[in-house]
């Protein structure tokens, strides 16, 4: 019997000397428990070993792995081709990023973004350690909670068309984590983050597609972080306007 | 901490197509709500009009009245009608996913703050349906 196969087009993009990137299709051997992943690894380790893409943990938690899978943006360690077979998948990095070989991409403008929200704790004054730890209830915790989950995989990024159309927008994920630390009861914070959040390039560039959340693999719904920083913004503006000496 | 960025000379920066919005199924339904808002707009601005009519005369009224009645104005509200209708759904669809309303330390699902923001909008056309074929 002969084998089953299935064939993958993938983006190949070598720089200074390609003038755009081109797709090149590999037949490969099919199998169930396979994910698009595990394709590019038998492709670069039987095929064709110049293939470049960038991977860490295959399970999912190191956000690494992220491409366009048939124009959608997925991690490619839990797309599987069962999914796609017998149809041929065509594999791309993920869309609005520079692409610098292949399927990797630059990540630098969403590093600087991510930074540009300042996503850490801050305090007007640190209590001393003698005092404890700041402590949170269960329902402090969940205000929160869902919004660590992201990865750092921007998948969101990739199916977002206004960070496509305008890349100074800030972007779902940085957004979302600004707004984490914003929900934090420990976190004084919210202030400096505003002129990022509510800024020019901030969520008020949001047209709510709402894609960014179908796509994200952790279920963080950065839509959700963004529409509810334009009420936060909106508040802190009247807050401004109405009572400039109430401002915290 | 080392900032290692690649050469930018050397990066190929990809353009979005203009049909990027046929693409996909969600991207598509998101242009039809954007585009809703030209046909919520303009029925508004002959709305408008229609009220500065009915104070220039009965017959001037009438007159202005009848061209509404033409298969191209009937289509129009039609289409309008239908827009107005994706407008208000993927208003509350969005509302939804705006307002995180607790009930005691439980969130209410997303599901019933839309069911409740619907029965309310379907409630209030009724009474006002009715308060016209009534006057």
């Amino acid at each position: 019997m002969s084998e089953q196969t299935l064939t993958l087009k993938v983006t190949r993009f070598r720089p200074g000397k390609d003038p755009a990137p081109t797709l090149q299709s590999y037949t490969i051997p099919y199998r169930s428990d396979w994910v698009v992943l595990d394709a590019l690894n038998y492709i670069k380790d039987q095929m064709d070993g110049t293939l470049s893409y960038r991977w860490s943990c295959r399970m999912g938690v190191c956000g690494s792995c992220g491409m366009m899978v048939n124009n959608e943006p997925k991690l490619t360690c839990a797309a599987f081709l069962r999914d796609y077979y017998p149809g041929e998948i065509q594999v791309e990095p993920l869309a609005h990023f520079p692409v610098i070989r292949d399927l990797v991409i630059d990540m630098s403008d969403f590093m600087d973004k991510l930074q540009s929200v300042k996503p850490w704790i801050i305090r007007d004054s640190e209590k001393p350690v003698s005092e404890g730890e700041y402590l949170q209830t269960p329902e402090q915790l969940g205000a929160y909670k869902q919004f660590t989950q992201c990865i750092n995989c921007m998948l969101c990024y990739a199916a977002c068309p206004v960070y496509g159309l305008e890349p100074t927008f800030v972007g779902p994920a940085a957004i979302a984590l600004g707004y984490r630390y914003n929900m934090d009861s420990r976190d004084e914070g919210n202030k400096e983050r505003e002129s990022v959040i509510g800024g020019e390039d901030g969520v008020w560039h949001c047209t709510f597609v709402g894609e960014c959340s179908e796509v994200c693999p952790k279920h963080v719904d950065p839509a959700a972080a963004i529409q509810r920083s334009k009420v936060n913004s909106a508040t802190n503006w009247f807050k401004s306007v109405l009572l400039p000496w109430g401002q915290k | 901490m080392t900032n290692i960025r690649p050469d930018a000379s050397k990066l190929y920066y990809p353009k979005m197509p203009a049909t990027w919005w046929l693409r996909q199924r969600h991207y598509f339904l998101f242009m039809m709500r954007e585009l809703s808002s030209v046909f919520i707009a303009s029925f508004l601005v002959i709305f408008l009009v229609q009220i500065y009519q009915s104070g220039s005369g009965q017959e001037s009224y009438a007159a202005f009245m009848e061209r509404f009645s033409s298969p191209g104005w009937v289509i129009f509200h039609l289409v309008a009608l239908l827009f107005a209708l994706l407008h208000t759904i993927t208003w509350f669809q969005s509302s939804a996913v705006v307002l995180e309303l607790k009930v005691g330390k439980m969130i209410v699902p997303r599901s019933l703050v839309m069911a409740v923001h619907l029965g309310a909008w379907i409630v209030a056309s009724i009474i006002i349906l009715w308060f016209f074929i009534v006057n």
